[in-house]
């Protein structure tokens, strides 16, 4: 057992998966030298060479682009994206490109691209590094979209995206790459938890709190304080969101009858949304109340001397819960 | 500056070769007449799907008409071990990297989305969204580097790359951000924009202030214009621009000078936009014509071989009319195929419902 840290975790999953597969390439902005911006490829590029860690012009597009011209060529890129909000101008590249190839080609080409970004708000920073852009890819038919919450997480989902044939959105809670945990990093890649289950972090048989990335630290802390007050949650950290591991949801709240969705995503549109239909459906008869979200707002993120507003909170996750208990 | 400055040139208008101190062509005259069967052909291929979509037999064309000189020339300079990443219209290209016309049908016809597999034509398949796969032949160009295959000095093994598109690609971010990471990199990749005068219903004039190939120069690489009705040329510099790429000197962008005798597609109506008397300038430059009047007065073409590959025209017609009409439609359950490596429980779910519908139309 090692005790690592989010971001340390990804930076050693990178290693092995660069180790074990020398078709496997970094690219993006900053990543060589300076090892990104959050140090997620620190000491890589000294290690692999500048031909495995590319520092690419800055230019988001091209970077996800000529990806796709390095899978075609049998590699397996790994892309980091700066930041959550400078995902866009290579939207078209990951939606129509990405996403489409091996369903085009009826399976002839494939794109074994992972496209890491940092995501999510609570930094205090300026506009655009805050976002939470999952829902555009977990909407996009042919895309796996997935997300870590802890350093074990991190460490195994990173690998296991990179091992996957099918390209993979991989999402990074940038505001937790500091929180600590134990992995054991001996262990063998084939004996991880699969990156598109869904795990239940704490057994509860009151109400389901389902969550995943920045949200599963807050969702934790507010099962905790409704322990205190003798209400039992279950909270289920998703992992994937496309696809949802509905067996796992599904089970849980038969057992519960009750679901909250927690996400710093707006509402509308958003993974809430599909994971409450989800259940409404396979759950009709099982359920006491409505399920509900706990989500940011339907607003642009906002400034973020207002973002701890917008953000859910241990204390809204808890209002939701009272809601639900006395519906 | 004219549309026609700066062109290089070594088969002028009228059929007659033109010397130039950069570029001669050591070109045999059975490879010309090669190439000469190569445009007819590729001209009857076009003029027959564009009848076969007037007949309801395909959904869409892009008529390649009057681009055969800047396709052929540029196609028959790849070598087996390059690849090529080429648009909706480059259906001349296809031909040189080895499709059969009536497998290039299927896509338009809407059975598939690809037409040929991509691998074994070292071609990419025709792509829709504008510039995008700039970036693709780019990325696959410094496979290629990182491969180490290239500058080598192993003609049969280094690997060059290109890229087609037009002038109307020349504004999208895609193709100016494969310029940048071309260049970047020294990757060996060459881009061929046929300049064909239209991008829909806009000229080029709205899309650059300078000719195109000038754009070049900014970006830090050779920009060349060629005349693109003049096939000698356009093999001549896309076969330097390819031997430099593959020795490891980097990317080129070609601009070859041509005109989109036809429709943008089958849905196009150019007489909304365009000047008849622009029309009769192209004609006049018909790249297919002049190399008929040279090869005819070099006495490489006579009535015979003439007579010969208009019959081989005929027939590749009267191919495609069956062969197109004998596409089977695509069974509804392989719309769900192919989404993900594994399977998928949603699209599985979503399979058996449209399996149960059809299990009840059969029933009926």
């Amino acid at each position: 057992m090692e005790e690592l840290t989010i971001i340390g975790a990804i930076n050693k999953g990178l290693r092995r998966a660069m180790d074990s597969d020398p078709k496997v390439l970094l690219m993006g902005e900053d990543i060589g030298k300076l090892g990104g911006v959050f140090r997620a490829t620190e000491g890589l590029q000294k290690d692999f060479g500048e031909n495995r860690v590319i520092d690419t012009p800055l230019a988001e597009s091209g970077i996800v682009g000529t990806a796709i011209g390095l899978a075609l060529y049998g590699y397996r890129p790994v892309v980091e994206i700066q930041f959550d909000g400078f995902v866009y101008p290579a939207f078209d590249q990951i939606v129509v490109q990405v996403a489409r190839m091996r369903y085009r080609t009826a399976g002839r080409l494939h794109l074994p691209i992972t496209i890491r970004m940092p995501y999510g708000g609570g930094i205090g920073s300026v506009e655009h590094h805050g976002e939470s852009p999952e829902a555009y890819f977990a909407s996009t038919p042919g895309l796996r979209v997935v997300t870590c919450a802890d350093p074990s997480d991190a460490y195994w989902m990173i690998q296991q995206a990179v091992a996957s044939d099918d390209p993979v959105i991989f999402l990074e809670p940038k505001r937790r790459y500091w929180q600590k945990g134990q992995v054991d990093t001996t262990a063998d890649l084939s004996s991880a938890v699969p990156m598109n289950g869904a795990k239940i972090l704490v057994e509860g048989s009151d109400c389901t709190l389902i969550c995943y990335g920045p949200t599963v630290a807050t969702a934790l802390e507010a099962a905790s304080v409704a322990a205190k007050d003798g209400v039992h949650l279950e909270v289920i950290n998703l992992r994937s969101l496309s696809p949802l591991d509905l067996i796992t949801l599904n089970n849980s709240v038969k057992k519960t009858g009750r679901a909250i969705v927690v996400h710093e995503a707006s509402s509308s549109g958003g993974i809430g949304g599909e994971v409450g239909q989800c259940l409404m459906q396979s759950c009709f008869y099982h359920l006491k109340a409505p399920v509900l979200r706990v989500t940011g707002y339907d607003t642009p993120y906002p400034p973020s001397r207002n973002e701890n507003r917008y953000l859910p909170d241990a204390d809204r996750i808890l209002d939701a819960v009272e809601k639900s208990m006395s519906y | 500056m004219d549309q026609f400055d700066e062109l290089i040139q070594l088969l002028d208008c009228e059929g007659t070769r033109v010397e130039n101190s950069q570029y001669t062509s050591t070109l045999d005259e059975a490879t010309l007449l090669g190439f000469y069967r190569d445009m007819v052909l590729v001209r009857q291929l076009d003029m027959q799907a564009t009848a076969l979509q007037r007949q309801g037999e395909l959904s869409l064309w892009a008529p390649s008409l009057g681009q055969e000189a800047a396709q052929i020339g540029s196609g028959r300079a790849l070598k087996a071990q390059d690849y090529a990443f080429a648009t909706y219209r480059e259906h001349g290209i296809a031909w040189c990297r080895g499709v059969d016309p009536v497998q290039m049908l299927r896509f338009w016809r809407g059975t598939v989305h690809q037409s040929w597999d991509a691998n074994q034509h070292r071609l990419y398949g025709y792509q829709i969204i504008i510039g995008a796969h700039a970036l693709h032949a780019t990325g696959y160009a410094m496979g290629a580097q990182y491969a180490g295959r290239v500058g080598t000095g192993n003609a049969d093994q280094d690997q060059a790359v290109v890229a087609y598109f037009g002038d109307g690609a020349m504004s999208e971010g895609d193709i100016n951000e494969a310029f940048i990471f071309a260049t970047a990199y020294q990757a060996p990749v060459v881009f061929f924009c046929q300049n064909n005068q239209w991008a829909i219903s806009e000229p080029t004039k709205r899309q650059s202030r300078v000719p195109l190939a000038h754009r070049a120069d900014g970006f830090g690489m050779p920009g060349i214009r060629v005349d693109g009705n003049d096939v000698i040329a356009c093999h001549e510099v896309t076969m330097r621009a390819l031997d430099r790429a593959r020795s490891g000197q980097g990317p080129t962008l070609i601009e070859a000078v041509t005109y989109r005798m036809g429709a943008h597609t089958t849905s196009d109506d150019p007489t909304k936009y365009r000047d008849n008397a622009d029309d009769e300038l192209w004609r006049a430059r018909d790249p297919i014509e002049r190399l008929r009047i040279y090869l005819t007065k070099k006495n490489v073409l006579n009535e015979e071989i003439a007579s010969d590959i208009a019959r081989e025209a005929v027939s590749l017609a009267e191919r495609m009319r069956e062969g197109c009409r004998q596409f089977p439609d695509p069974n509804p359950l392989s719309m769900f195929d192919h989404v993900y490596a594994g399977s998928d429980a949603r699209i599985e779910a979503q399979r058996a419902e449209v399996q149960a519908i059809l299990a009840e139309e059969g029933a009926n």
